[in-house]
């Protein structure tokens, strides 16, 4: 049984090495049902106070062992599933997969059909884009809102993701060699019509946040990532873009026809928060470039590659690898077949979100826990694809 | 990026005592990779890179890959070069499968991204990684004893246990020691009634 304390014991002060009150660091375990963690994260933290000293992710809540259950069925069987990875980019993800498919069999893929995976992909990085940072303010503080006027905007890009694909989020809509059904007048119309008005809500959402004094001292020089960790943590997309890597799968393997359109790649000079947030604005107006040239230049033809089997599909022995620049990082697919070519004998998902949280450490460490929760708002992480 | 056969080439020349194996990829992907032997794995991968030639800074995916016919595993190292914008140059590594000796050089000294890939390996194919800073499991659960990737692997009978069983589960059920499935009960409730 515990003795209760006297009362000359309970207001008598420890005292420490230099007669100050001992303290001592604290382990707190932030997550996995924490709402700012995005989903089911946990970080190990040991704190000193209100800074961070120490701080270990915890992943797998949400792990099903998505590898596994693509080495089990056929080739075309696992296309649902990739749109399960990232679930707020499901076409980003679909163009990987079918990209490796295609890599391995050589397959060609029709003029019409690669214009309409470049509209689909740049729309989906605006959605992405524009939802990430309206997180990230909610992080900050400004709840509703900003996520509000983004979401106000996704919802007309999933609107024509339903009309084109019948599906607003889990759009299934990339066939190897090309795409499930054609876009028609209608979409393209909804699709120029999304086109003409971004522009006007980036410059609203950027009115209200670039300059914003809270927004300023909270972002700037906080979760601060140099160069060199960045490349050497096999860091990518915004977040390496935002420390400075001058690098976009997008140019360097112009995979696609990403070789046809005009179109820059901002870069960051500090590799804090801020940069990170100023970062994806710039990558929304450049992929609103993309979209205009892909909407003006995009020909009349077949959307799937007519050669192509639905059924009893075979992909011939051997392995490859192909990556595309999803609005997350390089987003990669591995894939192995044998002798049957039937199924992929391995399948293997490179994540951007998962391999991005490698530094998260590393940037937090010396920040409040306060900060760690925007850090982690930059890095933009899907739990979906972290745990697989 | 050079031909596979002048990479190993200079790789070669580079790292003395190393045994190099071309692999080829499907006629339509190509990409070719080496198959390094594990004592020079490490050596190999220094080399390419710190030499200005290949300067391969960024090691992008790792993964392993359960070869359960030929009794290995391989692990895949993607490597490219940020500064030169150029690769991949495909590094393999196999061991064998038992979970004693599945073991190869850990990359992550030389390359950051791989901690959570090759954590990641190592929780899902039991590879070990010497000199890995950090090896737990990241996905599975830590009580979790199995590689569940492995090909041989088979998930626990109790898990799944439906308890309306068809043929095949009733079958799974009753080679279990100790377990009844309830639609068995019934069955003996009739015939005691009869």
């Amino acid at each position: 049984m515990i003795q209760p304390l006297t009362e000359e014991q309970r207001f008598q002060l420890v005292p420490g090495p230099e007669g100050l009150i001992e303290t001592q660091q604290l382990a707190v375990s932030i997550g996995p049902q924490h709402p700012s963690t995005h989903g089911v994260f946990r970080m190990d933290c040991v704190l000193d106070g209100e800074v961070v000293v120490k701080l270990r992710p915890v992943m797998g809540y949400l792990h099903r062992n998505h590898e596994q259950l693509a080495e089990k069925m056929a080739w075309l069987g696992s296309m649902p599933y990739t749109d399960r990875l990232d679930y707020l980019n499901s076409m980003a993800n679909n163009w990987a997969y079918a990209l490796a498919v295609e890599k391995l069999a050589g397959i060609k893929v029709p003029e019409r059909a690669e214009y309409i995976r470049v509209i689909m992909a740049e729309l989906t990085r605006l959605l992405n884009h524009a939802s990430v940072i309206g997180f990230m303010l909610q992080d900050l503080g400004a709840w509703g809102t900003p996520l509000l006027y983004a979401f106000r905007e996704r919802e007309k890009i999933l609107d024509l993701f339903e009309c084109v694909s019948g599906s607003r989020m889990m759009c299934n809509y990339f066939r190897f060699g090309g795409l499930r059904v054609d876009m028609d007048e209608k979409a393209l119309g909804m699709a120029r019509d999304v086109v003409a008005k971004f522009p006007k809500f980036l410059d609203e959402f950027e009115q209200l946040l670039t300059e914003n004094e809270v927004v300023l001292a909270r972002c700037q020089k906080v979760g601060i990532l140099p160069k060199e960790l960045a490349i050497n943590g096999s860091i990518t997309g915004p977040m390496a873009r935002a420390s400075g890597v001058e690098y976009d799968v997008r140019k360097v393997d112009k995979y696609g026809v990403y070789g046809r359109f005009d179109f820059r790649v901002p870069v960051g000079a500090v590799g804090d928060v801020y940069d990170r947030y100023m970062i994806r604005v710039l990558e929304m107006r450049e992929a609103i470039k993309i979209l205009q040239q892909a909407l003006r230049d995009i020909p009349a033809g077949p959307h799937v590659a007519p050669e192509v089997k639905v059924r009893n599909f075979k992909v011939p022995e051997g392995d490859g690898y192909a990556r595309t620049e999803s609005p997350k990082g390089e987003l990669g697919f591995y894939l192995v077949s044998d002798k049957t070519g039937k199924q992929p004998y391995r399948y293997h998902v490179r994540p951007p979100s998962f391999i991005n949280l490698t530094t998260l450490e590393d940037m937090c460490l010396g920040h409040k826990v306060a900060d760690v929760v925007i850090i982690l708002g930059s890095v933009d992480i899907v739990l979906g694809e972290v745990d697989r | 990026m050079e031909a596979i056969e002048k990479i190993k080439e200079q790789v070669v020349a580079a790292v003395p005592g190393a045994q190099i194996e071309i692999i080829p990829s499907t006629p339509a992907a190509q990409q070719p990779a080496l198959l390094v032997d594990r004592e020079h794995c490490f050596a190999v991968a220094k080399f390419l890179k710190e030499d200005p030639r290949f300067q391969m800074d960024c090691c992008s995916c790792v993964t392993g890959v359960d070869y359960l016919a030929s009794g290995f595993i391989e692990v895949v190292y993607h490597l490219y070069s940020m500064a030169l914008k150029q690769g991949p140059v495909i590094l393999k590594v196999r061991a064998p499968r038992e979970l004693g000796q599945c073991s190869v050089p850990s990359l992550t000294p030389l390359w950051r991204g791989g901690e959570f890939q090759e954590r990641e390996a190592y929780d899902l194919y039991g590879v070990k990684f010497e000199g890995h800073p950090d090896l737990r499991r990241i996905l599975m659960w830590d009580e979790f004893t199995d590689h569940p990737m492995r090909k041989d692997y088979t998930p626990p009978l109790d898990y799944e246990w439906e308890p309306t069983a068809h043929d095949e589960t009733l079958a799974r059920a009753r080679a279990q020691e100790g377990i009844v499935p309830p639609s068995a009960l019934v069955e003996a409730d009739k015939a005691k009634k009869k």
